[in-house]
């Protein structure tokens, strides 16, 4: 089916129901009680599962395939964004412009830091992404102020030109849509206690992530994928085998920059505003981290690790020492202290140690990253059924 | 005129002149040894001639045009393949993986943006990777990983990935280094075989006289970065500056 085996089509469709019924998968508790702050089905946060979803995946073609690991994603991200939010000053408020632009200015801008970090392998690679990163943040911060707006960043203005689009209703403010659809739309369901949010941008980037999400099977399943796992796995050997590396690793970084602009484009149609900090270097570091907690180099890992991030930057942040006190006010007052003090340090602004703790657990235990952790799951309870060897006989790059 | 024609190559690393003023002549379809002592220079020669290493001086010349400058993927894409000392294989991909990458790079060239083909449909390249693993008789390990071999096979799968290329010229250096007798037995009588059913050019470097002497047709004596002799393998055997610069050494050999 499209081109798929049946494992990768099973996949494929299965993250499609997934986005497809996110807003009621993350939306488990109903509304008002004590555990709906653990739902996450709400717009704003569903976006970003599903556009840093794409940055991951785009990374990971990257990393996962070819072991370049670039420190400077955010760079792409930001530069994307850029691009998209000029579109909508200057275009229209329609976010296709803006989507598609995105890409092909991070694609161009990737190919030109590309070009020069990937004369160098390794830690030095590692650095030189680090480093164009670093200058694009800063660049963006000060001297580029005209063109980034600097410290306050930008967002659309009611004067901008938008040649495109017909002049704003009296007192109207230019919305993000697409042909009309405001991103910014929902449509609440209500069910019973609970409440489920559809929300139009959120479905547009869900889709957006599919596609992307495809294309990085086919790259993974090509005779291309392939190659970029042959510069990993030996690069003597490849160019002793008449094959050129530097344009195969040329091309999965620039492939994987269009993915980060893609990424940044659907940012700005979300959420009509960028700033410079998008370009910071914990921006870059954080889709290294999504893609080691997922699984680098699978194919449904960087999107697993996107998530599971987000969730947490976004609910366990906002768990207070107010609300730990009335989840464990059924002890008595002494010990409820001693637990609430206990457990305050991981909850709110502690959110980053749970989230190193967890990462070092996974690097530790499951260096596979969660889907090791589902295989090795699926394994203890599939054991019964035994199945014989998988008939393509991969070892590793499965799901 | 030999299909690889290397002359006046020199080569100095510093003070050490490795390579001083080396002139070999490979004749088409024959087995050439290339044997000396330690530091004889027979791996800088080896790193001369697929593009590691450029000479200071003299020129190497394949088929007529000349290697010198090329990088060693555009070599290779000439027609010469090398087998390395210690096996260089594709760890992490799968046997059938390891021989299909030679055939994509021989049918489609050193860059093929093809990130959209379904790499396990394409039927011409699967054939020609299982063929080649049905002659190199691995056919049945197709699905392993590559680094879970013995060492014995990832040289037969070395040597098979090379081969699924046609290569016109075959470089192994020292491709029985640090195996077992059997595995030494097999790779030789895998490189017999390999002589007798094909039109290739065979340039071995090694240290093994067993190797050698069963399969080169004519040996080149290398010592102190310059050859001491070339002849066949009988008169080498005999040679009294051979066997002062080298057999000497190993008695058992001869």
């Amino acid at each position: 089916m499209f081109g798929l085996d049946k494992k990768d089509f099973r996949l494929l469709l299965l993250v499609a129901v997934l986005v497809a019924l996110a807003p009621f998968i993350l939306n488990p508790f109903p509304e008002g009680s004590g555990m709906a702050q653990f739902n996450a089905g709400y717009p704003d946060l569903m976006q970003r599962f599903v556009i840093f979803g794409i940055f991951a995946i785009g990374f990971n073609i990257l990393f996962g395939l070819t072991g370049y690991l670039s420190f400077g994603h955010a760079a792409f991200l930001g530069v994307g964004s850029y691009a998209a939010i000029w579109m909508m000053k200057l275009l229209t408020m329609n976010v296709i412009p803006a989507i598609i632009v995105s890409v092909i200015v991070a694609g161009i801008f990737s190919l030109a830091v590309g070009w020069i970090s990937l004369r160098r392998s390794g830690i030095y690679f590692s650095i030189l992404t680090l480093a164009f990163a670093q200058m694009s943040y800063s660049l963006a911060y000060s001297v580029l102020t005209p063109i980034t707006g600097g410290e306050t960043g930008l967002q659309p203005k009611i004067n901008d030109p938008r040649i495109l689009d017909g002049a704003l209703a009296n007192g109207g403010t230019p919305k993000a849509n697409l042909f009309g659809l405001e991103m910014g739309s929902s449509f609440n369901l209500d069910v019973g206690a609970w409440v489920f949010t559809f929300n139009a941008g959120y479905y547009l980037a869900g889709i957006v992530m599919l596609l992307a999400f495809y294309l990085s099977i086919r790259i993974f399943r090509s005779p291309f994928g392939m190659m970029l796992r042959a510069v990993k796995s030996n690069q003597q050997r490849l160019n002793y085998t008449g094959l050129n590396a530097k344009p195969y690793t040329l091309a999965a970084f620039v492939i994987s920059g269009m993915y980060a602009g893609l990424a940044g484009g659907l940012m700005v149609a979300m959420d009509t505003q960028v700033g410079a900090e998008r370009m910071f270097w914990t921006a870059s570091g954080e889709v290294v981290l999504m893609s080691i907690l997922g699984g680098v180099g699978t194919l449904i890992g960087p999107v697993l690790g996107a998530g599971a991030i987000k969730y947490m930057e976004n609910i366990l942040s906002k768990i207070n020492s107010d609300i730990l006190h009335t989840w464990f006010a059924f002890l008595p007052d002494g010990l409820e202290d001693f637990v609430v003090t206990l457990i305050y340090p991981f909850i709110g602004k502690g959110w980053h140690l749970t989230l190193g703790l967890i990462f070092m657990l996974v690097v530790i235990f499951l260096p596979g990253g969660l889907v090791e952790g589902g295989q090795r799951v699926a394994r203890l309870f599939g054991r019964k059924k035994k199945s014989t060897d998988t008939p393509d006989g991969k070892t590793t790059p499965a799901e | 005129m030999g299909i690889l024609e290397v002359k006046n190559v020199g080569k100095r690393f510093g003070g050490l002149q490795a390579l001083g003023d080396v002139n070999l002549s490979v004749t088409e379809n024959t087995v050439h040894a290339i044997i000396g002592p330690n530091g004889a220079g027979k791996s800088t020669l080896l790193n001369c001639l697929v593009g590691k290493l450029i000479p200071d001086t003299g020129s190497v010349m394949f088929d007529g045009q000349s290697v010198l400058g090329r990088k060693p993927f555009e070599i290779n894409q000439m027609g010469i393949s090398r087998v390395f000392q210690t096996p260089e294989i594709f760890g992490d991909l799968s046997v059938m993986e390891n021989m299909m990458i030679p055939c994509f790079a021989k049918r489609d060239g050193a860059f093929t943006a093809n990130a959209y083909a379904a790499m396990m449909k394409d039927k011409e390249i699967i054939e020609r990777a299982e063929q080649v693993l049905e002659d190199m008789s691995m056919a049945d390990k197709r699905h392993m990983n590559a680094a879970s071999m013995s060492r014995g096979d990832k040289r037969r799968l070395e040597i098979g990935m090379c081969l699924s290329q046609e290569p016109r010229l075959l470089l192994l250096d020292e491709p029985t280094a640090g195996m077992a007798r059997a595995d030494t037995n097999n790779t030789i009588d895998l490189l017999k075989q390999i002589k007798d059913e094909r039109d290739i050019t065979i340039s071995i470097i090694e240290h093994d006289m067993h190797v050698v002497f069963s399969l080169a047709e004519r040996i080149t004596v290398l010592a102190q970065g310059t050859p001491l002799v070339e002849d066949t393998p009988d008169n080498i055997k005999g040679h009294p500056k051979v066997r002062e610069a080298y057999l000497g050494e190993t008695q058992d050999a001869a």
